[in-house]
Formats: structure tokens, sequence, C-alpha cells
């Protein structure tokens, strides 16, 4: 199957064969000389711009952040109130309709209001959490990544410890012991999430330190400092910002799925997707899905669309 | 289309490539990468292709295997090997072409072989393809390692390849591509990245098996005289053309083609030194794959360019029988400049400048003791260039890096700067022992932080090394540039938008900030193409003839060290073995490594008389052997005496040293090269 | 040189020995932090466990049953104890039960969703990504790619419940609970079958991209070259040469994911109503039973320590270079 089409341009002309890729190795990909930075950045840029998954997950993005900031824009209806029809009664379990766009819950509030102020609590702990611990792991990545050694060798056999345990179990357990408020939540995914940040990030400040500039750098007499702050830490950018943008991810998998096991509620009447989901997945079976599957689904949007614009910027920093 | 239409009754060439267009498509647009190759492999004959990275040597190597990227477009022209048409041929009867008939080895034997397979079974599975059952395939797996003279084949069949060295691998690797008989073996770059001795070992294999099977070659390699020893006939290939063919006598010593003469000229030949001349740098750059070059493929670069090359395709001109060469101005060929002499000479001091006394680096790994260094002495006077020669696992990285301070020296010795002694790291030695002591790297995307423009990287360098700021730094940074011939426009880019050669400019650049006594050179050139090369070792001579800087010149390039050096030091398994005056080393008496050492490197000029080849692997530094190191592979070996003794220095006059048990009078020299006739070898 | 099958062998058996020690260093490490975690939480969790108004005798008993009032090395090693011995006392909130009992059902529960996860995950996921390498930057590598990424880090309780709402309710054959009425292995497997499409749905793209360019690595390596240009067709190539090579980091990644399948599946068992190993961690941390929670989190713990232990010796005996290294990628 990869040799026929090999000699004959017309016959498939996207489908590369599997034959060897290395042989390609010899035309230089990289756009030679000429270019500068700012013209790569550009290129970046324009690489990002023109994925269409960059730009549906950025829009999606930016839908949430507006629900979180101005809800009130978005909806009719207080998350809290219950809902009421032209006579002044309660509307309770119904479908979507014309009133209510994903209809009511079991007590009789608007589910569409819910979704949208559901956005706020995400939008507020996930990114926190996700970019101190990015922030922890890199700086501890980067110091036991160049200088090695024994503390290398402790921090590492802690950060196995750490991920020998599922992150949800580690969540729960640290929550019940030590209160469940926002600030606690926030630092609680913030510390389990370093671990692995920091092993990321050592293996990429690792392999710069195997490089020659850093030798060159240790011979003209720099200190530790200066090597790692300005002369690894420019090159491993690419790496924590695709690091952010993935942990992002798992971030709101850990916020939603925490609200949803009825760990962080503070105020059950808040609204909260995981929470929400919750309240209504028994119903399911009655054949009552919409205050279940409309949360569900904008916490599925959500993620869906960081993981489309990490994976985006993968792509660009790699290219 | 070339020069030598068959006759209707002669046997159909080995390999036929006609007038050969090819493009790789990247991004969508198709890059020209061979421009009209055509060429022949006669039944038994060894055909070399020689040119510079991106001229389209490897391509035309795996279009004669029709192995080609999927990205590869063959836009025009045609393929036969023995008179089959290459390009018609359905995927079955490819692989039965490739399983019986054509094979190819490459680069790099340790990826060849697939890791986690013993060596037995990929093997056999050569045999297998052909229809052998299992045990003929095995049976027949151990006469082909036995026939690539492994020692023991039943053992090396039962190993994991990261068992083996890399010389042992590229011989399994022959031993497969010779499992079906094949009638044309396609050769990349065979030896590269092997050590000298390992590289003659596997030259003279083939040279060995082209008789015995009378397989014919096509030899790819970028190394000249690999091609000179090797091959009948040499094409000289330049940006997807073959611009110059003949016998390999003919083309090196009467080159015909300007490009030829050039390339030829920017390597140092019959001993030629930095004291006679420099060596010719062709100005401008190579083309990049896909650059426009409608008519000459030479006409940006070309000396004696005239107005018809601009608009015409050079003809094939006949130079003598079966030496051709493409160009409008044949005749103009004395025309080309040749390398400029050297008028002065640098100075080399009298007073040692740097010292090295006793130093010894011992490593420790898994709980042992490997001695890198043992007790090393050397000393550097001003202007003067030491070259170290050695193969891997001989320590001279190690050295370097000992004396610029990234690994610290153990207890016991010192590295002095005018007799005061200096710290074993960077950070603890005195501001003007950094200073002293710089050091270039061999690849420069390793050596230069990417992310740095190329004015922050010298002036860094500026700044920690001589201590000075503000404009005063902008202008000693503009002043080092240029001194390197580096534009001021080149001061605001960054590493990966240069060059090969600019970015090793900018390396040297930056270990010039200071002002250094001595700058380590470890293989500065290595990575980079002759012409470019060549720029840069007279680059190097003239910053040592204007500032008197002294030189730790590493290399695996024997010729590249004769041109440069004034002293030379052989290194081996962390020792010194022999240290002398470049001219003492080259003349004689020497240590037999080094005998062995300078007759394992296939020269451009001739064959070597005679070979010394040497048995067994390099030993390893964890596990030295006792008494001389060398005793494990030495020819002069005196049982009883050199693997139990270490052996004395022997004194040969002249600062020329030779640690070994034989006397004076017993030492060996090295073997000369004669310069073949007419008369191809082999 | 000796016989090699010989050296082999000892060198197989020195990187066992060297694995194992480096997993119960770990675990030592574990032990450690979950003895700490009580003794630094901020406030007294006796406290938190008895209640604001418990009197200071009910207060002294939970201290006590907690292990507090001992020396922290005392309750390290008694830790330690309880691992050896896998006895972990008794549970605070089902008093008479043993928390090994406890935990040895939810484990069984759990080891039926995980093995039948695997089962449908691992030949899924691998398929695609084979198949993606081989159809490198087309139209089916980059579905194949952005799809399963896409859908990769979508809690399962978020898929379980929109397969709920969208195949359970309508369509009889599909369940909302995962607990079966019988015993029944058909009866199982039906009723396990959307929480197992939940667990393919965060899975898929992660297997199939780490499968992905494990054998983009392969089929772009020189030995892959070499094996074409003895004349080997496609097929043969990819079966004896590729796939042993570019598998080594499926079977890594698989070996570390088995602890988050084992217990970090809370979100699931909670939507399908289904007794694992999470839901038990989640209820004893609710209740405050801590010798079950440190029973149920140690199993976890152990059970990712066998994983990546047997993860690791499985990728040792695909590549013999590995057994030189220390293990633990």
């Amino acid at each position: 199957m990869t040799d026929e089409n090999v000699l004959d341009p017309a016959s498939r002309p996207e489908e590369p064969s599997v034959d060897d890729p290395k042989a390609a190795l010899a035309v230089p990909v990289e756009n030679a000389g000429g270019l500068t930075r700012k013209q790569i950045q550009a290129e970046q840029r324009r690489v990002l711009l023109r994925s269409p998954a960059f730009i549906v997950g950025t829009l999606i993005v930016l839908f949430w952040i507006f629900a979180a900031l101005f809800p009130g824009l978005l909806t009719t209806w207080d998350p809290k109130d219950f809902v009421t029809d032209a006579n002044g009664a309660p509307v309770v379990r119904e479908g979507p309709s014309g009133t209510a766009w994903f209809g009511t819950d079991k007590v009789g509030r608007d589910v569409f209001s819910r979704v949208i102020y559901g956005a706020r609590p995400v939008l507020i702990v996930a990114p926190v959490s996700a970019a101190v611990a990015v922030a922890v792991g890199t700086l501890l990545g980067l110091a036991i990544g160049y200088y090695r050694g024994w503390f290398d060798e402790i921090v590492s056999r802690i950060i196995e410890g750490f991920l020998s345990v599922p992150v949800i179990l580690l969540a729960i357990i640290v929550l019940f012991t030590f209160g469940s408020s926002r600030g606690v939540i926030i630092g609680t995914i913030a510390v389990l999430f370093t671990p692995v940040v920091t092993r990321t990030i050592r293996a990429a400040a690792l392999a710069e330190s195997q490089l020659d500039y850093v030798t060159s750098a240790k011979m003209r007499g720099e200190n530790g400092l200066f090597i790692i702050a300005r002369e690894i830490l420019p090159n491993i950018t690419g790496v924590i910002v695709v690091e952010l943008t993935v942990r992002l991810g798992f971030a709101i998998f850990t916020v939603a799925t925490l609200a949803f096991l009825g760990v962080v509620a503070e105020d059950l009447t808040d609204a909260d997707w995981g929470v929400d989901v919750s309240q209504g997945y028994e119903l399911i079976p009655n054949g009552i899905w919409w205050p279940t599957v409309f949360p569900a689904l904008a916490i599925a949007s959500i993620v869906i669309a960081v993981n489309l614009i990490a994976d985006s910027v993968d792509k660009a920093t790699k290219s | 289309m070339t020069t030598n239409e068959q006759a209707d009754d002669a046997p159909a060439p080995a390999l036929s490539i006609d007038d050969l267009h090819m493009a790789y498509v990247v991004r969508g647009i198709p890059r020209d990468v061979l421009r009209g190759v055509s060429l022949q492999v006669t039944q038994g004959e060894a055909y070399g292709l020689v040119g510079e990275s991106g001229c389209g040597k490897s391509t035309t190597a795996y279009a004669a295997l029709r192995y080609l990227p999927s990205n590869a477009r063959i836009l025009d022209g045609s393929i036969s090997a023995d008179g089959r048409d290459l390009t018609g041929m359905s995927s079955r009867e490819l692989r039965e072409f490739r399983a019986s008939h054509a094979s190819m080895v490459y680069q790099d034997p340790v990826q060849a072989v697939n890791p986690v397979l013993r060596i037995g079974p990929q093997v056999a599975e050569s045999f297998r393809i052909l229809g052998q059952s299992k045990a003929e395939a095995r049976e027949s797996a151990l006469q082909a390692l036995h026939r690539v003279r492994i020692a023991s084949p039943e053992s090396v069949m039962e190993r994991y390849p990261y068992q083996l060295s890399g010389g042992m691998l590229q011989r399994v690797v022959i031993a497969m591509a010779l499992a079906g008989d094949p009638k044309l073996l396609v050769l990349d770059e065979p030896t590269t990245g092997l050590d000298a001795t390992v590289e003659a070992e596997v030259l003279d294999l083939v040279r060995d098996l082209r008789s015995e099977t009378n397989a014919s070659i096509l030899l790819i390699a970028h190394n000249l005289g690999v091609i000179r020893t090797m091959c009948d006939r040499v094409g000289v290939m330049y940006a997807g053309r073959i611009v110059e063919e003949g016998t390999v006598a003919d083309v090196f010593d009467d080159p015909s083609h300007p490009y030829t003469v050039g390339m030829l000229n920017s390597i140092p030949r019959r001993g030629v030194r930095k004291t006679d001349r420099e060596l010719f740098a062709i100005p401008g750059n190579l083309p990049q794959i896909g650059d426009p070059l409608p008519t000459c493929v030479y006409v940006d670069r070309c000396p004696i360019v005239g107005d018809v090359c601009h608009t015409e395709i050079p003809p094939v001109v006949a130079r003598s029988d079966g030496h051709w060469t493409r160009c409008h101005f044949p005749d103009k060929i004395d025309e080309v400049p040749q390398p400029e002499d050297v008028s002065s000479v640098a100075e080399i001091g009298d007073e040692e400048i740097i010292g090295i006394h006793g130093v010894s680096k011992t490593f420790r790994q898994r709980g042992q003791d490997v001695p890198a260094l043992v007790s090393i002495d050397l000393g550097f006077a001003s202007g003067e260039t030491l070259g170290m020669v050695g193969e891997s696992g001989s320590g001279k990285s190690t050295l370097a890096k000992t004396m610029v301070g990234v690994h610290e020296p153990d207890d016991g010795g010192a590295i002095t700067l005018r007799g005061r002694e200096m710290a074993g790291k960077a950070t603890q030695r005195r501001h003007e022992s950094i200073q002293a002591i710089q050091m270039v790297f061999q690849n420069p995307d390793s050596a230069l932080n990417r992310s740095w423009t190329v004015r922050r990287i010298l002036a860094r360098s500026v700044k920690k090394l001589t201590g000075v700021g503000g404009d005063e730094a902008d202008e000693r940074v503009r002043e080092i540039a240029a001194a390197m011939r580096l534009s001021p426009r080149h001061l605001d880019m960054r590493p990966r938008q240069l060059s090969g050669g600019l970015k090793q400019r900018v390396a040297i650049a930056r270990a010039f900030a200071g002002d250094p006594e001595v700058v380590v050179c470890d293989e500065p050139t290595s990575a980079l193409d002759v012409s470019v090369q060549a720029a840069i070792l007279n680059l190097l001579a003239l910053l040592q003839r204007e500032q008197h800087t002294s030189y730790l010149f590493i290399s695996h390039d024997i010729g590249v060290v004769r041109y440069l050096a004034d002293r030379i030091a052989v290194m081996y398994v962390g020792r010194i073995v022999e240290l002398g005056t470049t001219g003492d080393i080259f003349a004689g008496p020497v240590h037999p490594y080094t005998e062995a050492l300078l007759s394992a490197v296939p020269s451009i000029d001739g064959v070597a008389a005679d070979r010394i080849p040497l048995d067994g692997d390099i030993p390893s530094p964890s596990n030295p052997p006792a008494g001389c190191v060398f005793h494990t592979r030495c020819k002069y070996r005196i049982v009883g005496t050199c693997d139990t003794d270490v052996p004395p220095v022997v004194d040969a006059g002249g600062g020329h040293s030779v640690s070994c048990h034989l006397s004076l009078e017993q030492l060996p020299t090295p073997v000369q090269i004669v310069a073949s006739g007419s008369d191809s070898p082999g | 040189m000796g016989t090699n099958d010989k050296d082999d062998g000892r060198q197989m058996l020195r990187y066992m020995i060297r694995r194992v020690l480096l997993s119960l260093l770990t675990l030592g490490i574990l032990l450690v932090v979950i003895t700490l975690i009580p003794n630094v939480a901020p406030g007294d969790p006796a406290r938190k466990i008895a209640g604001a108004f418990a009197s200071p005798e009910r207060l002294a008993a939970v201290t006590t049953s907690l292990g507090l009032d001992d020396s922290v090395p005392t309750q390290f090693a008694k830790l330690v104890r309880d691992v050896v011995t896998l006895n972990f006392g008794e549970s605070f909130t089902r008093p008479g039960e043993s928390v090994t009992g406890l935990v040895r059902a939810s484990l069984w529960n759990s080891f039926k969703l995980v093995l039948f996860s695997l089962l449908v995950v691992l030949p899924i996921s691998i398929g695609g990504g084979v198949l993606a390498a081989f159809k490198k930057d087309t139209w089916v590598d980059r579905s194949i790619v952005t799809t399963g990424l896409a859908l990769s880090s979508i809690p399962e309780f978020v898929s379980g419940v929109i397969l709920q709402a969208f195949l359970a309710v309508p369509i009889a054959f599909f369940k909302v609970s995962a607990d079966p009425p019988n015993s029944g292995i058909a009866t199982n497997l039906n009723y396990l079958l959307l929480p197992v499409l939940s667990v393919l749905i965060v899975y898929f793209g992660y297997i199939a991209r780490i499968t992905r360019a494990g054998t983009i690595t392969a089929l772009e390596a020189d030995y892959t070259r070499t094996a074409f240009m003895k004349g080997m067709s496609t097929s043969e190539v990819i079966r004896k040469h590729v796939l042993r090579n570019a598998l080594q980091p499926t079977v890594a990644v698989t070996g570390t994911q088995l602890g988050y399948l084992f217990g970090g599946l809370v979100g699931l068992e909670f939507v399908f109503n289904y007794p694992g190993l999470g839901r038990l961690i989640l209820d004893a941390a609710r209740g405050a039973d801590y010798p079950l929670l440190r029973g149920g989190v140690l199993t976890v713990a152990i059970i990712y320590m066998l994983a990546t232990l047997t993860a690791d010796l499985v990728i040792a005996w695909m590549n013999p270079r590995a057994r030189l290294s220390g293990g633990m990628a």
C-alpha cells in the first residue's frame, strides 16, 4: 500500500505513505533565515487564528467569561427565583419552553438562568488554581531539573507518592480535613496539580541543562539563578503555556467533579453546574432530563473548548 | 544522455539514472531537489557521489531503491537497475527487487537495527524473505555474520543491539544487506560517526566483500578520502545536478569544474599547514532546496562566470575519456583563484601561559569509579595551537570541560594561569582565570541560547568577561562581530535565523569576547560542510595571528589537525600516549596507537601504503586494561611487560614524548600516502 | 561471556528487585503523608468528627481511636503495621464491620468495572492511535486526535448523565444503574455498558494520542527503514518491528492510569449507583470514618504501585534496554 502512489503524484496527492519520512529530513522544513522574531510570533499567531479548533474554543470560552461577568444581561430570571407562568402559578419540572428555555428544575427554578450563573464559580476557581499550580510547579521543576542531586531525588519520590492516589480522592480527603471554603478548594487543587506540573517542567529543564549554552554560561561563571531565570526559562515558555492550558482543563474537571460529589458546596441554592447535576440526575429515569443535561453540557462545552485551545497552542508553539 | 551510451550487446548497467528531476512538497509547494541527475553504475563498479549538504546525494541514493518519503515527487526522468525500470514496478515487484537485487547500508548503525530484537532473528529475517525455512535462515544468518568477519557469530546472534559496538552493528547491517546477494549495494555515509580505526575496518570489509561478490556499489560520502580510497569513478553533485564526473584520480587530481576546484581547495591536502597558505572558502552560501536555479546551478558563486551562464544550461564537456564537466568555460578553469599564501606567521611564546599539571578526573557512575582522565600534563604557550586527537571515550571532551571549569578535577592536579593555580569550578575562579580560558563547542545549535539575540549573547559575555557595560560594551560587541566578519544586521537576529557557519562565528565571537589566553575548540567544524569549515579555520588562524591566542583544538579529522596544530597530543582511554610537534608526529617515530590511527585515515590524495588494523574494541574507561592501556590491541606488545607495567615516557627529542615500553629505535614510523596514478584502486 | 540467557535472566531479576524497592520507597513516602495529614490539619480533627458540642470524654475517645495521642513516629509505625497485616481495624460509621471486609467488597466491584473498561478501551484506543499514525496529517488523523482530545477531560459523571438521558431513558437495553439484579455475566456486562462508555470517552483521546506518537516514532525509525529495505511487506514490518516498539509508552500510561480507574471514578459510581472503591472512600470521608478512609486510600495506592510495577516489567520484557535503567520513567 505504500509504494505505488509515490511515483504518481496525481493518484492520491494528500495521502502520505508510511514509507520512510526520515529521508525527508534532508529537506529543510525550518523557515530558512531572514525571519525576525516578530515575524515568527506573527506566524505563530496566524497559525492559531487559522485553526478552526482554536477559534471555536476561544468563542466558547469568551461566551462563558461573559456569562460569568454579566449573567444578568443574558437571563430574565434570577437563578434562585421560582419561575411563574402568566397567572403567577409556579412552574415546576416543566420541559424547555418559551418561558424557561431550558425548563425548570424540581423546585421550579429556571435551568437556563442557573446554567448562565453557574459559570462564575468554575471560572474563578479553575483558572486561579491552575495558574498557582503552574507557577509553583515551574519554579520547583526548574530548580530540581537544573540542580539535580539529592534534593531532586527526594522531590521526585514525593511526586511519585502523590501521583499514586487519584487527585479526586486526595482532594476529597483534604477538603474534609481542612474544610471546603473557596480558598481551600483553590489551594487544594493547586497543591494537588503541582506534582504533575513539576514533573513536566523538570523534564524540560533537564533537557535544556544538557545543552552547551548552559555549559557556556557555567564556564563564564554565571550563578545558578541567572542560568535558570535568564537562560533556561525563556526556552521553555512554550511548554509552560501548554501546561497551563492543559491544567486549566483538568482544573475545571476537578472543580466540577468535587461540586457534583457535594464536597465543595457552600450554599446549595447557589447556581453551580456540578451541584445542579447532582441535584437532578436521579430524575433522569423519570424522563426529567433537562435540569441535569443542560448544566452537564455546559461543563462539557467549556472543557472541550479549553482542550481545543490547548491543542492549538501546543501545535502553534511546535510549528 | 550520459557520456557512454550502451552498446546493444553490453550488459545493462547495475544502476542507470537518467535525467532525474525530483521535488519535495513542503507546505504544498514543490521544491526542486534533483535537477536532472544522470549517472550509470556499471556491473562490478564502485561509483561515488560527493557533495555538500542539500546537494541531493542522499535523495539520489534512496531513489536508486525507490525508497522515497511521501512528499517526494518524481517530475521527470527514469531509474532502472539491470535493465528493469524501477518507476513502473508494483509494490510486490519492488519488494522482490529489494530482497534479492539491491540493498542499502546507511549512517548510524545503532539506529538501523531494531533495539528490542536479538541480532540473530533480525539477520535471519533477511533470509526468511528469500523463502528459507527457519532452520535454514538461522544457518544462513550464522554464515552471513561469519562472512562480515564477526569473530564469534553464535554469541553475537544471541545479543541485543545495545550490547554491541557501532562498528560491530555496522557489520551486522552489512550482513543483512548482503543476504540476497545483491547486484547493487547502496552505501549512504556508511562510516560517518564511526571512529577512525573502526571506519577503516568497515571500509576494508566492504572492499573485501566487493571483490568476493562482484556487487556494484553506489557510495555516498561527504568525506572525499573515503570516496578516493573506495571508488572507481566519482560524481560531484551540487544543487541537485552532477557537475563533474570521472575516475577518482582524474577528478581529485585534475578537477575541471569551478565547484570541484573550490571544494578541493577548501580541504587541507598534501600536508599543507596554516603557515603555508589559507584554505579556500567558496564565497556565497550553499543554495537551499527549492531555490530557483534555471541555468547553471553554480552560477551565483562561480569565479569564472560569463554572460552565457545566466542564460543557458551548460553542456557536458568531455575532458578526457570518461571525465567530463558541465561548464560553459572549461578552458578557463585555471583562472579559478587559488587560496592565498600566508605572509605572517603567529609567534609562539616561550612562557607557559596555561598549565595542566597532573590533572585527573574521575566520575562516579552506579557506585563505580570511572577514571575519564588520568594525570594529564600539558602546557600552552601564547600563539600556539595544540591539536588533540583520539577516538570516542578517550577523554578529549572531558579534558576540555575540566579546563573551562565545568568539571572539577580530582584532588592533586592543578590548572595554572601563569604559574598560579586556579580553582576547579568556574564559579569559584577568579575573574582573570575565567577570562583566560574560553571554549567553542561542536554544535552551535546547542551552544547558543536560541531565545537570545546575537547581540545579547555577545554583550553578556563582554560584560561577564571584561566587566565593562553600557555604551562601551555595545561598542565592544560591534568590534568583535566585525572581527568575525558578522554584519551589523546579524546582531539583531536569533541563532535559528543564521546558517551553520554564521552560528559558529557567533560562538567564536563569544569565546573571544574577553581576550582569552586559550580557547578550547571541541570539534568546532565537524558539523559544517567543507567549504564552510574552510572559512572557520581561516578565521581561527587569523585570530591567532592577530591576538596570539592559544588553541586546544580537538578534532577527529587528522587532516584539519595537521593543518592547524603546532603540536599534537594523542589521547587513548583518558591518557596522553604521545605528544610532539606536528612535523615530528607525521615523520615518526610514533606510538603504536598513533601509527594505527594515522594509517586508518582515508586520504584524498591517494592510498595508504599499508594499513595497520587494530583488533578488538576501544576499552571502556570504567575498566581500563592493566599496564599499558593500549596493550590489548597493540601488535608490538611485549607479554609480561606491557600487560603489567605502566609504560615509561620515551623522549624522542624536541619535546616529542611517547608513552611506550618500546625503545626509541623500536617505535614505528607512520605509513606514507602513495598518490595513486590515473589507474583506479581496488 | 557466559550464556546469554542466564545473563538476561540475572539482569531482569536485578531490575525487578530495584524496581520493587523503588515502589516500596514511594509507598513509604505516601504513608508518611497520610500520617501527617491529621496532625497538620488546622483545628482538631477529633473535634470535627465528634462535633462542636461533644463532651470532653467523647472528644478524648475519638482522639484515641484516631491514634492522635500517640507520637507521630508511633502513628507511622502503627500505620505500617496495618498495611503489612492488611488490617485497618473497624469502621467508625459501620460499627462491627472490618475495614478489610468493606474494602474487599468494593474492590471486587471496581475490579469488574476496570477489567471490562480495559477490554473495551484499550483495543479501540490503540486501534485509533495506530490508524491515526498511519494516516498522519490526513483528515482521519485530525479527526481521531481532535475528537479524542476534546472529549478527554469531560468528567465521567457528565458523560454519564448525558448517556443516561439520551440512551438509557429511550432505549430499554441500556441501564441507568450499573448494579445488576443478578450475578450473571451477561447481565453484569449489560449493566456496566454505559459506565464503560463513559470511561471510553475519558480515555480514548489520551491513549490514542500516546499510541499515535509511539507508532509515528517507530514508523520513522531507521530500523523500520531497514525492514522495508529487506523487502518485507508493510504488514510484516508493522507486526514484527513497529508494534513492539510503538506500544511501550501505551503500556506505561495504562499502568499509571489503573490507579485512577480503581479509585478516581467516584462521580461515575455515583451516577450509576455503583458501589465501587471511589464511593466507599467518599462515604468514609463524609462520615469522617478515618480507618475506612485509610484502608480505602491505601488500597488504591497499592493498586497503583502494583499496576505501574507490572507495566514497567512488561516494558522491560518488551525492551531489553529498559532493564538497564532504574525504571519509573
